[in-house]
């Protein structure tokens, strides 16, 4: 038997995507973005002890198009991983694991991320 | 290690496609892995027309007609036909599942039939679960007891001691949940997976095994219990209901518990 050369099966090419298993790869990747937004956060410092005229050109930067959808991903990110992590402590506690509720608190957890992302920059924004 | 694309000999490619008799009204497409060892050549997707008046409702029905009436070098594994051996188990329609317990009418479009994934394949359908069975008996799964059994019969249980191994005890490993957990994918090799972890929960908390601590120090690892990471598929994916997510989590809060 040639088992040297055998082929591995198909996985990630033919599993069929789950609330749960996308929203498990999310709570990583927007680990991963907090990382990269609090050196952001941490540049936004450094520019407020760097003078005046720094500090105007790091605003501008954050406050254009492109910075603002930034810091919209980066407080979706924030919001997301803060929930998530809240439905994962839920888990460790040893509740939640039905089918049905697993997939409910994942909507749940999207949802609210969404709604509270939306409040800070209507906040920010609008000011309310 | 995590790879997300399949190696070059394991791309799929297109196959041939093996049509119904001429008259047949109630025909659907099955689209099955192949892999010849002996040809050598990459793994390719075959269809089969099937006349499903002429077949039984499962997806098992259907590969077994297809292998008795259209190709017989179809293989794969099977057995019991009722949900209780564990053989049949593949992936149907993007799901890990059992073949007979698997309704055809359940899937929408062409009936999708893979092997378990992320296995090395040794034909068709066939996956090699040797790995899984060596890491099965890693955890030793038997009892363990110091003191003698009692001279005139078993170690006995109360109804509440019994409960507790109910949803753990019908676990027949047919390996759906292992395999559909992409940590067990990309560190198989030293990540247990949900199976196995839920029988080593199976052991743990048996009133009648005496060998708690040192059951519980064999998984006390970063790889062997912790790669679980509560992506859920192994409960999402357990064709006989069971939560192996669960079990894990029960054994992560033993390691807590007992360091307090």
């Amino acid at each position: 038997m040639a088992a040297g050369n055998r082929p591995l099966s198909p996985h990630l090419q033919v599993y069929r995507w789950q609330i749960t298993m996308a929203l498990s790869i999310l709570h990583r990747m927007t680990g991963v973005g907090l990382a990269l937004g609090l050196l952001l956060l941490t540049w936004w410092l450094v520019a407020a002890a760097g003078g005046a005229a720094y500090f105007d050109y790091v605003h501008a930067v954050m406050g254009s198009v492109i910075g603002r959808m930034v810091l919209f991903g980066f407080t979706w990110s924030l919001y997301f991983h803060l929930c998530n992590g809240i439905r994962h402590l839920v888990w460790d506690a040893g509740y939640g694991f039905e089918v049905g509720s697993m997939q409910k608190s994942g909507w749940l957890v999207l949802v609210v991320s969404v709604v509270l992302t939306l409040g800070t920059f209507l906040a920010g924004y609008g000011g309310i | 290690m995590v790879e997300f694309n399949l190696p070059a000999n394991s791309k799929v490619k297109g196959g041939t496609t093996h049509k119904a008799a001429a008259g047949a009204k109630n025909v659907r497409s099955f689209r099955v892995y192949r892999y010849d060892p002996d040809s050598g050549e990459n793994p390719r997707l075959d269809t089969y027309e099937v006349d499903m008046d002429e077949c039984g409702p499962m997806v098992l029905d259907a590969l077994i007609k297809i292998k008795n009436e259209i190709d017989p070098t179809v293989t794969f594994r099977r057995s019991c036909r009722e949900g209780i051996c564990g053989s049949c188990a593949m992936n149907i329609d993007g799901t890990n599942t059992l073949a007979c317990t698997k309704a055809c009418d359940e899937v929408k479009g062409d009936v999708k039939v893979y092997p378990l994934p992320h296995l090395e394949v040794i034909k068709d359908l066939v996956g090699d679960l040797s790995n899984f069975y060596a890491q099965y008996a890693s955890i030793k799964p038997w009892l363990e007891a110091e003191s003698p059994a009692p001279p005139d019969g078993e170690r006995l249980q109360s109804p509440e001691e019994r409960k507790k191994i109910d949803g753990l005890y019908e676990c027949i490993l047919c390996a759906c949940c292992s395999t559909s957990c992409p940590s067990y994918w990309w560190n198989s090799d030293r990540y247990l997976g949900p199976a196995v972890l839920l029988q080593a929960y199976r052991w743990l908390i048996d009133s009648r095994d005496e060998n708690q601590g040192e059951r519980l120090d064999n998984l006390e690892d970063p790889f062997r219990l912790y790669r679980c990471h509560t992506i859920m598929n192994c409960t999402n994916t357990c064709p006989k209901g069971l939560n192996p997510a669960k079990a894990i989590a029960e054994i992560k809060q033993m390691m807590v518990s007992r360091q307090l």
